[in-house]
């Protein structure tokens, strides 16, 4: 498919499918643990208040990350 | 049902302990996800009530209870919510911890229904250490309304263990869920392991390493800890596994199968994904559509905030003008019973000592506390609850977290703050659910800038007395509200602004992440939550009254009326406290009160009416007005009465409050700061606006 663009680049409504999470650490877990890993279809639902964070579709459930952290995730 | 008599004040801290598991013929452990109803569960099967609401993480700590079955006893022992049972958090460790231990014969996991696919994950786990497992599919009702049918059976087929569907907040299907409880811990369903697949390399490794392990249930999932060879200490007997698992590290690095944590979870996620989908048909394409909607106004760029204040101004305004009546009528009444009784004292003949000790004491700070203070406590919490029964509560750490990362903290800690809201020491013991250490500290010290319930009646009658007082009768519950809303926002400020200090200074670093499961909305239980709620807060604020507010009006009794040299106690000790007092715009008999407060923050202001009202200037003080009277006449303006709010808005945090904090962190200087830091800054905020005012001549 299209080359990888970060996850934060996603607008609202937009959808992708996770190609590489390079975060470490506990967060890594934490996104694991919410079923985010490679090749998981994520949808952008709305940005916060002042853009950050950021709200997400994953598995069934709306998931909040911060900007930060999601332009580590990477999506085609 | 938000935040109950079990879940605040001094039991807001307690673990679940061991001595009450001893007698029970079964001990049934509770696991599951944050937020898919565990609670809710727990307090259906054994009746009590633990502190259920509508956001990840609010059971902190574990709670016991037993129920009776079919001749059995059966000790329920209800874990932390967990996502998995590999990742770091403390809270999880608990959780996996006493699955690992055994000691339950069987382990409940209670899935969320509208959310099973990633519910499976933790199933999957939980079974690769036991297969006694019930699985509770909760929130059935909601999953049905939301188009998504479950094949329960075919479900119960692929992983081997009995599924149960329940809907446990109407207590549907919790008879069938005993049933499978109970014939789970008599063995009489066989077992059936379900053993997720790995990468054939892994298996092969698994199987190498289980043959030097004794032979237990769980080996399977003790070779992959080992494997996974920075997970957890080697267990006795282990060693030659563990050697054994180290052999094998090589070979998995170069077949790129490291982190194995890594790969473990991502077989686990894929196996939850075949599972889901063979079991799993959604008739309607958008279920989610209707908590978009809401979202998209309550967390929106431009509504967001704005909403957040409008939704808890409208409590406020209710709060206060609701609890008006009550207040009135409850003043009424205890005037009416208190002459009677000192009609009845006065038949007795008892001395006149103790009569007055009994009614100026106890009856009149008992019955004060109970007219002026129990009604808005009683009256905000039940509509507080609702908002957190809603799925509100997430959704303000969500629009605040940016302002929290920006003083290098975590959103998270609005959450902590919304339960401070309702007590300091069950928000205290909330920051649990923060996961990164030195955020959760910060959230620990700044808790008690926020105001807690029983702070709010304080601030409630010195703005309506002072402030909103001026303003025509039937705007005044509109104008307090407003000024409550503003010093809510002034104590959030005040929140951020400390947090960013302490993160600069000796809790130094920069912000972790925030993640954050936003969840479903779901329509409040209303009249369930309504009459709950009020009762219990009732009961707690009557039995606090009883045991802090009786003792203290004696004690500020006996002090006013044992005179030692030229005058009593009490004006010793105001007199002592009076030059400091004065200098930052309060008086002696104030800053003495909230020492004398320490027990409890609700007795303050009765303390201060008893000390004025000791001391000569006898007014009956039946409404509001009154008090104005009672506190113009010693000497209050408005300066005062902002000074007042101030303080008491920023000072030590109750005695119930810091014993959680020294429970929370472990450590007395901790606790000395949590101590210090708000009555640093009350004071020095006093000082500076009553320097302020001297200065441009108002005072």
């Amino acid at each position: 498919m299209n080359e990888p663009i970060p996850l934060s680049a996603l607008a609202d409504g937009q959808c992708g499918r996770i190609s590489s999470v390079s975060l470490t650490g506990p967060i890594r877990r934490r996104l694991q643990d919410l079923g985010m890993i490679e090749g998981t279809k994520i949808k952008c639902l709305q940005k916060g208040p002042s853009g950050d964070p950021i709200a997400f579709f994953v598995r069934g459930t709306a998931i909040a990350i911060r900007q930060k952290d999601a332009s580590l995730i990477h999506i085609c | 049902m938000g935040l109950t008599a079990q879940s605040t004040g001094r039991h807001a801290a307690d673990r679940f302990s061991e001595r009450q598991q001893n007698h029970a013929d079964y001990i049934v452990a509770l696991a599951g996800n944050p937020n898919v109803g565990k609670s809710t569960v727990f307090n259906a099967l054994t009746g009590l009530h633990q502190h259920t609401g509508n956001w990840p993480g609010k059971t902190v700590a574990g709670a016991v209870g037993h129920f009776h079955s079919h001749g059995y006893e059966l000790n329920l022992v209800d874990l932390p919510g967990t996502y998995s049972l590999s990742t770091n958090s403390a809270e999880e460790e608990v959780a996996r911890d006493y699955i690992c231990s055994k000691k339950a014969h069987c382990t409940v996991v209670v899935c969320d229904a509208t959310a099973l696919e990633r519910s499976l994950n933790l199933v999957l786990q939980v079974l690769e250490i036991t297969p006694h497992v019930v699985v509770c599919l909760n929130l059935l009702d909601e999953a049905k309304k939301k188009g998504i049918h479950i094949n329960t059976a075919h479900l119960s087929k692929q992983i081997g263990v009995p599924v149960v569907g329940t809907s446990a907040r109407n207590g549907k299907g919790l008879d069938r869920l005993v049933q499978k409880i109970l014939s789970v811990c008599r063995k009489e369903i066989p077992v059936h392991s379900y053993y997720c697949r790995y990468p054939p390399l892994i298996e092969e490794a698994i199987q190498d390493v289980l043959s030097h392990l004794p032979i237990s249930e769980d080996n399977r999932f003790r070779a992959l800890c080992l494997l996974d060879n920075d997970s957890q200490a080697v267990g006795k007997g282990e060693e030659e596994a563990a050697q054994c698992a180290a052999r094998w590290q090589n070979s998995l690095k170069q077949n790129n199968l490291l982190p194995l944590c890594d790969t473990i979870a991502s077989s686990i996620i894929q196996q939850a994904e075949e599972i889901y989908a063979g079991t799993v048909t959604i008739h309607t394409a958008q279920t989610d559509q209707r908590d978009r909607q809401i979202d998209r106004i309550l967390m929106s760029r431009k509504a967001g905030i704005p909403m957040m204040l409008f939704l808890l101004g409208i409590i406020l305004w209710i709060t206060i003008s609701a609890a008006n009546v009550p207040s009135q009528l409850l003043s009424q009444f205890f005037s009416w019973a208190g002459d009677g009784i000192a009609q009845g004292l006065i038949l007795l003949k008892t001395p006149s000592w103790l009569q007055s000790l009994l009614m100026d004491g106890i009856y009149g700070t008992l019955t004060w506390v109970v007219a002026v203070m129990l009604p808005p406590m009683a009256i905000f919490f039940p509509l507080f609850t609702l908002l957190e029964d809603f799925g509100y509560l997430p959704r303000i750490a969500f629009n605040l977290d940016h302002a929290f990362c920006k003083a290098h903290a975590c959103g998270k800690q609005a959450l902590t703050m919304s339960m401070g809201l309702g007590c300091n020491a069950a928000g205290v013991v909330g920051c649990r659910i923060i996961d990164s250490p030195r955020e959760r500290m910060i959230a620990i010290l700044t808790n008690s800038f926020v105001p807690c319930n029983g702070r709010f009646p304080t601030l409630i009658a010195i703005m309506t007395v002072f402030f909103a007082g001026l303003a025509a009768a039937p705007l005044q519950p509109a104008i307090s509200a407003l000024l409550l809303l503003c010093t809510l926002v002034v104590a959030t400020c005040m929140t951020l602004l400390i947090s960013r200090l302490l993160s600069a200074t000796i809790l130094h670093g920069m912000p972790s992440s925030f993640v954050m499961e936003l969840p479903p909305y779901r329509r409040p239980q209303i009249k369930k939550v309504l009459v709950r709620s009020l009762c219990d807060r009732t009961l707690s604020v009557l039995s606090r009254a009883v045991c802090v507010a009786a003792p203290a009006g004696i004690v500020i009794w006996i002090m006013a009326n044992i005179t030692m040299g030229d005058a009593t106690i009490l004006s010793h000790c105001a007199s002592f406290l009076d030059p400091f007092g004065r200098l930052i715009g309060l008086d002696g008999v104030i800053l003495f009160a909230f020492l004398l407060g320490f027990p409890a923050n609700e007795i303050v202001l009765p303390i201060i009416l008893m000390a004025y009202l000791s001391s000569g200037t006898l007014v009956e003080y039946e409404s509001l007005a009154a008090l104005h009277s009672i506190l113009t006449a010693n000497g209050w303006n408005i300066i005062t009465a902002v000074n007042m709010v101030i303080l008491c808005l920023f000072h030590f945090p109750c005695s119930t409050t810091c014993l959680t904090i020294k429970k929370e962190t472990g450590s007395f200087k901790w606790t000395a700061l949590a101590f210090f830091l708000p009555t640093a800054c009350g004071l020095l905020l006093c000082f500076l606006f009553t320097s302020l005012m001297r200065l441009i001549g108002f005072a």
